[in-house]
């Protein structure tokens, strides 16, 4: 008995916790890919009714605008994030006197949460109050950035704000990554004299792969959950142009008493967020069998 | 930490009482953080507890009530509804189609609920024969506040048609004024719509296209030229408006960087508040047009356990209804009462004014819901509608694209 | 940390001494603008916060909004510490405050515990099946969280925790997991099996091996894995808002109760008071622990 114990231990440790994840994930997915085949309105109902509530969100102009607000949003956060990380770690790397107090700078803005930074974002980019504001008052009368107001330039205010609130995470993680590079290699080829930036375009970023990959998916991940920050920053507006589908969603169930439509809505985030995970956890499982 | 004792004392106190001896107990959840209101539910919370009764308050600002509603459905399912909730309009009907309402109907017999409040108002109060929540105030929605001293400056009065409005505005431009103080959410835009639809196509127009949700109304050419003249107010609005908070806009025509604003009468405890005097320093006036859309706050009682709470409730209502509550609420809040027995004598000229149109509209069946604050459809479909109209001012949407989009959305929230 | 010698320094294999040291001094210029400039960046939100909230109304009415403030005073923040209202009580946001403590610093240590000891068993105790449901926990960090509100209110009722901070600390338990034992796996997989192996040998078992030889190894992951844990549960306004009661509202919910009202004078200066005192702890978390954080994620997390 002591025995069979001690052999199952491991198992028996991380059961509580895969339950947990199978009722509490996959368990809620089911109910929310049921609940979206109901015609549920302020409560969830369990009659099925079919795939109207598809039909619906398809028919629904605003969901466009979510999606798309989706692709161009996911796209260029994590596209800028990336790169800004990955040039800010590099220049981190030159042996900075004070690397410490930037680092923290940079690293600082994860630390907040959206509510918080909002208001003071939104004055920042609000034309009337902020920047604008700020460089006519010096005399630049023809200065404008009224990204704010306008309804096919928000979203990139959102994207400015979610950069700055990243980056420096994306940061840390490639700065970590050039730390842990074998020091050999990088000494051998200034031997050969090769150019400092070919060391790091042919030899450095080329080894830190798996960490552009750990960063891509935190940042996707963010991309995707992303709904705070619209919230505080545009309340998705100008009209709908902010709208993400983490918000469409939110509204769809919890001001709009229409559950049925939040579900369907929420399946498909679910579908996204499969397709960009799978081929993830394809390559991390794949990793560990070798 | 005070709180949890608080609550656990509560719970245990919950467990031991019997019936006989229960202590009117209220958790209430509601989003009236600010100032003015906070003071508002302050005056019931007092009342409450004079009457032997222990108030927790449960505040979630936020959206108009969105954070409260999330957290009003979570409550629910999670089997852990507050006693009273700030609900309103045919929301209160979908909350009682799903089961969970109590039935408040013997303290609204012994005050006589039916023979103090108007029909109209008295209606969405009741859930099927039972009464289930208690009305708190009338705001009325279709106001048109200015600053006098810039319309005077400018010869302006106060335009009793829209196009009337827009002569004054294109004055008012000429002059290097901002002609209308708006913030864009849409919640502010929809306000402005539906006093636009009610002034242009009238009080039977807007029963059919926004409350009845009559397809041929909501393409008619009177729909199109409300679209109109949406776009025709777009301009007359400054180019910093988006997601600007309407207390900010009444901010500028108080300091007279705009002349007008189109907001419900909470607006009115803006200037109140910041000592300005009514017919001096600003006028109010219905929009331009007939009617009187209303916006009705009640507070809804859900089904609870316990001795405690259910005397809490029947005392809630009780008192909200009742005439000091009643006075001194609306006092702060800039709303008229619900009851048509209160004394008006205290109330500012814009109060009686709202009372008086109040009276003669229910009679001559011009008194309607506001579409915009939740008062005249569901969730969906008032949803979809300020999609589209909120859509349609923020783009160059033509009218005859707005109606259609219009129809559809509707429609498609069915 | 081996940094100074990975540091390739341009001017070692110089072909041209003078040119290079003019042009070595001048890049160098260049590369703090550049890093100042993004400092700026980074620090304006902040900065427009905290000076903000050490004006006057009077003064933010009619100032710019970055400026420094003529008359530095602190009745925002004793106003937003213990007298601002979040509707009938005007407590400010110190008893919220400490019931974000509350249930901040047990779900982080739960999560983190649970998050060491499955990272422990899928990388050192392989079993057949572990790879999946490590893939089936990874998932698990994707879900928006708006799609699990309805459901998890029903089991928390059902659980008789509906509106407790036990039920809060629960839900944030629940859905940390995933990145938690994501860390500590990847942290793991680096130590050699052979470690386990030869302690096996000397005779100790699962849980010694544990506690005696990983745990003590394991400190730069923690601390990623409790940074990271605390700035989410710490700034969670949705779970928060949803699954608490009168008396159990974090610091980020009455923060929106402040912030967001939607009438009366709006005291901004308030408002940023109470942002930057609901954000301090997790502030201070970076500020002390960012230097362990970053040696945390070299040591091992992010290598995948």
């Amino acid at each position: 008995m002591a025995k069979w114990f001690e052999t199952h231990l491991p198992k028996i440790v991380l059961a509580p916790s895969f339950i947990a994840i199978l009722i509490f994930v996959y368990g809620f997915i089911a109910w929310t890919a049921w609940v979206s085949l109901t015609r549920s309105r302020l409560l969830p109902r369990y009659e099925i009714e079919g795939f109207i509530q598809y039909d619906r969100l398809f028919a629904s102009p605003r969901w466009d605008t979510a999606m798309n607000n989706l692709y161009i949003f996911g796209a260029l956060f994590i596209g800028v994030s990336m790169i800004l990380g990955l040039i800010l770690a590099i220049l981190l790397d030159q042996q900075i006197r004070v690397e410490g107090a930037i680092r923290t700078i940079y690293l600082y803005p994860m630390a907040l949460s959206m509510i918080v930074t909002g208001t003071a974002w939104k004055w920042i980019l609000n034309p009337g109050l902020g920047l604008e504001a700020m460089v006519k008052g010096w005399g630049y009368e023809n200065f404008t950035f009224d990204w704010l107001v306008n309804p096919d330039m928000a979203i990139y205010t959102v994207v400015l704000a979610a950069i700055w609130q990243s980056s420096g995470f994306v940061m840390a993680l490639f700065l970590a990554g050039l730390r842990s590079v074998d020091t050999e290699i990088i000494r051998a080829a200034q031997i050969d004299g090769i150019p400092t930036w070919r060391v790091y375009v042919s030899i450095i970023i080329p080894s830190m792969a798996p960490i552009f990959l750990s960063a891509f998916i935190v940042l996707a991940h963010l991309a995707i959950k992303a709904f705070d920050l619209v919230i505080a920053l545009t309340g998705g507006g100008p009209g709908y142009a902010t709208d993400l589908p983490a918000t469409y969603m939110y509204a769809m169930a919890f001001s709009r008493g229409d559950i049925g439509q939040a579900a369907a809505s929420a399946m498909i985030m679910m579908l996204v967020v499969f397709a960009i995970v799978v081929p993830y956890l394809y390559s991390e499982l794949r990793a560990r069998n070798d | 930490m005070k709180y949890t004792t608080l609550a656990a004392i509560s719970s245990l106190a919950l467990s031991v009482a019997t019936i006989g001896h229960a202590e009117p107990q209220a958790e209430v959840l509601h989003w009236w953080t600010s100032g003015g209101e906070a003071k508002a539910v302050g005056v019931l919370q007092e009342e409450f507890a004079e009457n032997g009764g222990s108030w927790t308050d449960m505040p979630v600002a936020g959206g108009g009530g969105d954070a409260a509603m999330t957290a009003l459905r979570a409550r629910v399912l999670s089997g852990n509804a507050p006693t009273a909730v700030q609900l309103k309009g045919p929301a209160i009907q979908e909350w009682y189609e799903e089961g969970v309402l109590a039935d408040i109907s013997s303290v609204a017999d012994a005050e006589g609920w039916a023979d103090i409040l108007p029909a109209s108002i008295a209606g969405h109060m009741k859930c099927e024969d039972t009464w289930c929540a208690a009305p708190v105030n009338v705001h009325r929605v279709d106001w048109i506040w200015a600053n006098a001293d810039v319309l005077e400056s400018n010869g302006i009065e106060m335009p009793t048609t829209w196009d009337e409005f827009n002569a004054a505005a294109e004055k008012l431009q000429e002059a290097g004024v901002i002609p209308l103080a708006h913030g864009g959410q849409a919640w502010q835009d929809a306000t402005v719509f539906e006093t636009v639809v009610l002034g242009l196509g009238g009080p039977e127009f807007f029963q059919k296209a926004l409350v009845d949700l009559d397809p041929e109304a909501l393409t008619s050419d009177t729909m199109k030229a409300s679209f109109d003249q949406m776009r025709t107010l777009r301009g007359y609005v400054d180019d910093n408006f988006s997601g600007r908070d309407w207390n900010l806009a009444t901010a500028m025509v108080m300091n007279g960087e705009a002349a007008f604003q189109i907001m419900g009468d909470w607006a009115k405890g803006e200037f109140l508040a910041a000592g300005k005097v009514p017919g001096e320093d600003f006028l109010c006036a219905s929009t331009p047009g007939d009617g009187y859309l209303y916006n009705v706050d009640s507070f809804a009682m859900f089904n609870v356990d316990g001795d405690d709470k259910k005397a809490g409730q029947d005392l809630l209502a009780k008192l909200i209804v009742g005439p000091n509550f009643q006075k001194v609420f609306n006092m702060n809040k800039g709303s008229i009462p619900v009851r048509t027995d209160v004394a008006l004598d205290e109330f500012d000229m814009c109060a009686q004014k709202s009372s008086e149109d109040m009276t003669a509209a229910s009679d001559s069946g011009a008194l309607l819901p506001s579409y915009a604050h939740g008062m005249a459809l569901r969730g969906a479909q008032a949803g979809a509608i300020t999609d589209v109209v909120t859509a349609h001012f923020n783009s160059d949407m033509s009218s005859d694209e707005a109606v259609q989009m219009l129809a559809d959305a509707v429609a498609n929230s069915m | 940390m081996t940094d100074v010698s990975a540091t390739p320094a341009p001017a070692a294999t110089s072909e041209r001494p003078r040119g290079r040291s003019f042009g070595k001094i001048a890049l160098r210029w260049l590369l703090y603008i550049v890093l100042g400039l993004f400092a700026l960046y980074y620090l304006m939100p902040l900065f427009v916060m905290l000076t903000t909230s050490l004006k006057s109304l009077e003064e933010i009415r009619t100032g710019d909004l970055l400026s420094l403030p003529r008359e530095l005073t602190f009745d925002a923040w004793r106003t937003a510490w213990s007298e601002a209202c979040t509707g009938i009580q005007c407590e400010g946001v110190k008893p919220y405050f400490w019931n974000s403590v509350m249930l901040a610093v047990p779900a982080v240590l739960i999560s983190t515990l649970l998050g060491a000891m499955n990272g422990y068993v899928i990388a050192q105790w392989r079993f057949p099946g572990a790879n999946i449901i490590f893939a089936l926990m990874l998932f698990g960090c994707f879900i928006p969280f708006q799609v699990v509100l309805l459901p998890m209110a029903r089991m928390l009722g059902l659980m008789g925790i509906a509106g407790t901070i036990p039920g809060l600390i629960f839900v944030h338990v629940i859905y940390g997991l995933g990145f938690t034992t994501l860390f500590f796996r990847n942290y793991y997989v680096t130590i050699p099996v052979e470690l386990v192996k030869a302690a096996k040998v000397d005779g100790a078992g699962f849980v010694r091996i544990f506690f005696a030889i990983f745990l003590p190894l394991s400190i730069p992951i923690i601390v990623v894995s409790v940074i990271w844990q605390f700035t989410q549960i710490w700034n969670d306004f949705l779970f928060g808002v949803s699954f608490s009661q009168a008396g159990t509202q974090p610091v980020t919910v009455a923060l929106n109760n402040i912030v967001n009202s939607t009438t009366g004078v709006k005291e901004y200066n308030v408002d940023m008071a109470a942002a930057i005192i609901a954000a301090l702890p997790t502030l201070l978390v970076y500020i002390v622990a960012g230097k362990y954080f970053i040696r945390g994620l070299t040591a091992g997390s992010v290598k995948g």
